[in-house]
């Protein structure tokens, strides 16, 4: 293979030009018949970025081309986004020329040592130090429950008792609310996202007409507004039809006037039944998910959004609403996540739920603490609350759900049982007087019989427990 | 009054799903080697769990979900399928 040929094939791949002809030629005495494939193999980038930098030039105070911050980055072991961030805050340094070379390595190298400070050290207790984070900004937040602010307000709960309904895994919100998002026709359009509105709002008979029950002629009658049909776009058959599908025995009678009269096919004199016909057909559902009780359209951003009273995931999606946008609609009822999306989008769920009810009390918590429980909860593939009908109740140790809430119960139950304690845990230890198993407390040093010889898989220290 | 037209409704594509796919034999072996765990302490995913339905995993599989994380940009996360 052609230098130039390799060259080329290397500018191909995105690797800029100078850099391509230099490792183009950097091999040009090693191996000429060598595939582009083969090349890309061995690794090039790592072997001889090295060489390729010094070919690039030398001395201390030259400028550091974009290609250097490339190849020298990719070989430092940092996560990715640090990568992606640290890449773009350089290169905005290498254009306006204020980057040498000495101090490139100096950043990258502060940079990794920075990194490995801040990782957690083995056997620390981080689940404590995530509950402190979480607790202390915990006792900082309002007792209150918000509500948003506009036309036609939706009430969700906020705060700490929204903080303790994630934690506790509630299967029934006190506010369930829906944010749904619509497809890009709908999104810009209000009048289209206000059908879309009324589409899925529920409507039952009730709020589309008035129900009045004759003793007379033993029927029900009713009377539908007609502006209320037309703003809720139904048609008069479709009510018909919704009354019909009650029972078979039900019959609808279309009078001149416009009004329906209903009645049961096997006439009854009693006024109970007539009620209750009354009654079935006020809250026959017309149009719209059984459970959304309101429907809101409001602009966030670029998009209009529907904000939803009451959360049916479920329904929403087996409807398969018309200029919905399913995958970018999202709930605050965690529990309904799980069953429709899964246990990963839970714990997505918990995590973003969490933020923002953080956030929004302008409290700034780490990330990861959050994380961590989110992953708790979601270990065995359900949604665990944290206490002690969850995670807490499930510790193996007695001494420890004893010490954490109903302490007789759980200490008369493993004397029922006869359970026994294995003191392995923090809590368990702390109340035996016994050093604990974190940190430095979880380091034993393990000596052989000889004490010359080397303990077996280890170098002589090593964590036990 | 409702039919399908352009409605987006696969779970898969969801902005809170990640990707889930099951891990070769291979990957597994190593995973567990690299931990030195027992495949039942990898954390769990039911086998009723909508993903697994739709990407047909079977019980004692272990699925690789490839997160998107806050910290790390992109994380790989192992779980092994229950009954």
């Amino acid at each position: 293979m052609e230098v130039s040929k390799i060259a080329e094939e290397l500018r191909n791949l995105g690797i800029e030009e100078e850099v391509a002809e230099l490792i183009a030629s950097a091999f040009l005495p090693v191996e000429l018949t060598v595939t582009i494939e083969e090349l890309l193999e061995m690794q090039i980038e790592k072997a001889y970025s090295e060489d390729i930098v010094v070919m690039l030039g030398s001395g201390k105070d030259r400028e550091v081309k974009l290609s250097e911050i490339e190849l020298k980055l990719n070989k430092i072991e940092l996560p990715e986004k640090i990568k992606a961030e640290l890449k773009e805050k350089l290169k905005v340094k290498a254009v306006r020329k204020k980057l040498s070379s000495e101090k490139l390595n100096d950043i990258l190298s502060t940079v990794l040592s920075k990194y490995e400070e801040a990782k957690i050290d083995p056997r620390e207790a981080v689940g404590i130090v995530a509950a402190q984070s979480i607790g202390e900004p915990g006792t900082q937040m309002t007792m209150r429950t918000f509500h948003y602010a506009g036309v036609g307000a939706i009430y969700i709960t906020l705060g700490l008792p929204r903080l303790i309904e994630i934690v506790d895994a509630r299967k029934s919100l006190s506010t369930p609310t829906m944010k749904i998002k619509l497809l890009e026709k709908y999104a810009k359009d209000r009048n289209k996202a206000e059908e879309l509105a009324m589409e899925i709002q529920e409507t039952y008979i009730s709020d589309i007409g008035k129900i009045e029950t004759s003793i007379e002629d033993m029927s029900v009658w009713l009377s539908l507004d007609e502006q209320e049909l037309k703003t809720r776009n139904i048609k008069r058959e479709e009510v018909v039809t919704k009354i019909k599908g009650i029972d078979a025995d039900i019959l609808v009678e279309a009078m001149e006037d416009g009004q329906l009269r209903i009645y049961d096919k096997n006439y009854s004199n009693s006024l109970h039944d007539l009620s209750k016909l009354g009654k079935k057909v006020s809250t026959t559902l017309v149009e719209g998910i059984e459970g959304i009780k309101r429907v809101l359209v409001r602009r966030d951003k670029e998009e209009y959004v529907l904000y939803t009273v009451g959360s049916e995931l479920k329904k929403l999606k087996n409807q398969k609403i018309d200029g919905i946008d399913f995958t970018r609609t999202t709930t605050n009822n965690i529990a309904e996540i799980a069953e429709v999306l899964g246990i990963e989008a839970a714990r997505n769920a918990i995590i973003e739920e969490m933020l923002g009810t953080l956030n929004e009390q302008g409290l700034d918590v780490d990330t990861r603490h959050i994380t961590l429980i989110a992953d708790a909860m979601t270990m065995d593939g359900e949604v665990k609350p944290i206490g002690r009908h969850g995670i807490a109740g499930e510790k193996a140790s007695v001494l420890s759900r004893a010490a954490f809430e109903v302490t007789v119960d759980n200490l008369l139950a493993a004397a029922v049982h006869g359970e026994t304690d294995e003191l392995k845990g923090v809590t368990e230890n702390v109340i035996a007087g016994q050093l604990i198993k974190l940190g430095t407390g979880a380091v034993e040093l393990v000596v052989g019989k000889n004490p010359r010889e080397r303990v077996q898989g280890g170098k002589g220290l090593r964590a036990k427990g | 009054m409702m039919q399908r037209k352009d409605t987006k409704d696969t779970i898969l594509e969801h902005v809170l799903v990640p990707e889930h796919e099951i891990a070769e034999e291979a990957a597994v072996v190593e995973l567990l080697k690299r931990y030195k765990i027992e495949k039942e302490q990898l954390p769990k995913i039911k086998s009723t769990d909508p993903v697994i339905k739709e990407i047909k995993a079977k019980v004692g599989d272990v699925v690789r979900i490839k997160r998107s994380s806050r910290t790390a940009g992109e994380c790989l996360f192992y779980r092994l399928v229950i009954a």
